[in-house]
């Protein structure tokens, strides 16, 4: 067996954004011995983004609770939803926010003294009836007041961080018992195991496989290709969702307050093109609407700009002070991002992915589960996972606005409640398999050997690869395009085995972590163009041209992907934990 | 690698952040000036970074401005890179 430096640990959790940091002050408040290992600052980890709020039934507002949280969740899930998962979550929220006040996040508050409530599209009381008031908020930046809380009760807590360390590969034994992962320290490239007894993956999503995405630069869907390549399937990975107004070319959203102000959006022939597509709601229309008419545009050749890639919203007619007034962050993202001023010039606009629904499958405790045999879901011993890079499943085929936020904290508790249990009966670190190591180790030392031949460049790979994904499987997707697609990915996975770094150097090499980033990048792009051609019906956002309606009798099932067996299916869990199920029925607003 | 380019890769590295909106802003900048900064401005750009990731946005967002007056001219040179590359492309 390689001589590597070994730390060990009773938790390994890998990722610091809400989720890990959860999971890791749980295990930490236990006495459990938690290393967290993450490629950037903990602090820079993307749930600082979140601005939205968190969801739960406190009836702070307006009178609410769970089980309506539970039939809004259910609904806008299109039914793909596990509804045991969801009861659970839904049941646990309102502690969840208590706790988080109790870590320190400053929730908005009424006069009363009491947690602010706003409401959000998709929320109702009495399942299904008048809007419900359910997402709570510290102002506009409740992911960076959860991130910063929860950070520093760990530190209080003495949890141990691994900042600014790559993890390359999760570590097994021959009985399949997860025991850890391989990691580098970006800082001087010297490798170290990390042995544990078990290992969370809390590394969030992959918009990063996408040439337009909302997501930072670090949700390159790392812990979900580690899993893939562990043998670990990918769940449902058809379901990305998307805004249909991001600046073009750059990703960050424009809301749709914009057209809700009175914006609309035109084609390179300066026609008001939503009124073709919904001649009566027009730019007001539905998201997945909006979108497959702006890529509708620029497939048939009525894209603006010189490469004909976007359309544009058009918002000066409003006026300056109209937008001043009631738009004044668009106008400043367009003045610092664009160098435009949106109340003279039109904004540039493609749709943007934002939320990765699939992910690693879990059960509600975080398990990770695998098929095996005439089993649907046997957990992998060690192994569990939480937040955006797990597929619980919650969100199902579409994602409620303000349930993100919740899913971390609720299922990161949940899988260290889960892991604590495991602990009391595995006292003891298994040996490590060699060739797991040996395997996971070959993986790094690939980019350290001199550069020879003539292999591409990491950027130009992965510059292709994130064009392939937008042309062939964001908003526009019917058979030929995703049949296309699958082929062009492919192609790009064989010729990334020729790939090759300039810098062959063990400091601050981030040239091998780029390249390893895009190795995670083609794994998690293959499990979604192949999940996506294979599913022919629509379903939430997975939206296709020519198989418009839902089809309940074929496809209520998750879709399973692996890199050794491809397509596989599990059924959906139906059965909620202690209530009636909610029956599929058609999702109208 | 010498010490100017770890220094460099350094640096590129803690431009990444948790929102995309810095990762551009950071990155443009980064990478247009890297020939040109002198020590004394990778020190400025260094000390910047360790703002938390919204105090950042909100700077680069003209919603605040900080009390170091190198920092904002940092800033504002962080702000004509991105325009003048937004307005190249």
């Amino acid at each position: 067996m390689p001589d590597l430096p070994r730390r060990q640990f009773d938790s390994l959790i890998i990722g610091a954004g809400g989720g890990g940091l959860r999971a890791a002050l749980q295990l930490s408040n236990a006495e459990a011995s938690v290393a967290v290992v993450s490629k950037v600052f903990p602090t820079r980890s993307h749930t600082v983004a979140a601005q939205g709020g968190m969801n739960a039934a406190l009836a702070n507002v307006l009178p609410d609770n769970w089980h309506w949280h539970m039939f809004d969740t259910v609904k806008g899930s299109d039914y793909l939803g596990d509804q045991d998962a969801i009861e659970y979550m839904c049941r646990a929220a309102p502690q969840a926010v208590y706790e988080l006040e109790h870590f320190g996040v400053p929730f908005s508050r009424m006069d009363n003294g009491t947690i602010y409530q706003r409401p959000f599209g998709g929320q109702s009381q009495n399942f299904g009836g008048d809007q419900a008031a359910r997402t709570c908020a510290a102002a506009d930046r409740t992911g960076h007041a959860i991130l910063h809380s929860l950070y520093q009760q760990n530190i209080r807590a003495k949890t141990h961080f691994f900042d600014e360390y790559f993890a390359v590969d999760l570590l097994k034994d021959q009985q399949g018992y997860v025991l850890g992962a391989l990691a580098f320290d970006i800082h001087n490239g010297e490798p170290v195991v990390i042995e544990a007894k078990t290992t969370l993956l809390a590394t969030g999503g992959a918009g990063q496989i996408f040439r337009t995405t909302t997501n930072a630069l670090i949700n390159t869907g790392d812990g979900m290709s580690m899993a893939l390549r562990a043998g670990v399937p990918l769940q449902d990975m058809e379901f990305f969702q998307f805004h249909p107004t991001g600046i073009a070319g750059r990703g960050m959203l424009i809301t749709e307050g914009a057209r809700g102000e009175g914006g609309y959006l035109i084609n390179a022939d300066g026609e008001r093109m939503m009124e073709r597509y919904a001649p009566k709601a027009k730019d007001l229309a539905s998201r997945d609407v909006v979108s497959r008419a702006i890529a509708t545009e620029v497939r048939e050749g009525r894209g603006c700009g010189p490469n004909k890639d976007h359309v544009m919203l058009k918002l000066d007619h409003l006026g300056e002070d109209v937008i001043q007034k009631r738009l004044p962050g668009i106008r400043q993202t367009c003045i610092t991002f664009l160098g435009i001023d949106p109340a003279e010039t039109p904004i540039p606009i493609f749709p943007t992915a934002h939320y990765t629904m699939g992910g690693i499958p879990t059960n509600r405790h975080g398990q990770v589960v695998v098929p095996v045999k005439d089993t649907p879901e046997e957990p992998v011993p060690g192994l569990y996972a939480a937040g955006e890079c797990a597929c619980v499943s919650v969100h199902g085929a579409n994602r409620l606005g303000g349930n993100s936020l919740l899913d971390i904290v609720v299922f990161g508790r949940a899988a260290a409640n889960h892991i604590i249990e495991y602990l009391a009966d595995n006292r003891y670190h298994r040996r490590l398999d060699a060739g797991s190591l040996e395997s996971a180790l070959q993986r790094v030392q690939r980019w350290d050997s001199k550069p020879t031949g003539d292999g591409e460049s990491i950027a130009v790979l992965r510059d292709e690869l994130k064009a392939v994904m937008e042309n062939h499987c964001s908003v526009f997707r019917n058979e030929d395009v995703l049949t296309e697609g699958v082929a062009k990915v492919e192609q790009l996975v064989e010729r990334f085995k020729y790939a090759r770094i300039d810098d062959s150097s063990a400091v601050f090499n981030t040239a091998r972590v780029e390249a390893l980033e895009l190795e995670n990048l083609f794994g998690v792009a293959l499990a979604t163009i192949h999940s996506a051609h294979a599913r022919k019906e629509s379903r939430g956002a997975h939206s296709r041209i020519d198989y418009t309606e839902r089809d309940d009798m074929n496809w209520m099932r998750h879709s399973l992907y692996s890199l050794e067996t491809g397509m596989d299916y599990k059924p959906v869990r139906t059965k909620p934990i202690s209530v009636e199920s909610f029956p599929p029925k058609a999702r109208v607003y | 690698m010498s010490s100017a380019g770890i220094e460099f890769a350094e640096l590129k590295w803690r431009c990444r952040r948790g929102m995309l909106e810095l990762d551009i802003l950071l990155n443009t900048y980064l990478e247009k000036h890297r020939e040109t900064m002198s020590q004394h401005q990778r020190a400025v750009f260094s000390e910047m970074l360790e703002y938390p990731d919204q105090v950042l946005l909100d700077l680069l967002l003209s919603n605040m401005r900080s009390s170091k007056a190198e920092i904002n001219s940092l800033i504002t040179e962080i702000q004509r890179a991105q325009v003048s590359t937004a307005s190249e492309t």
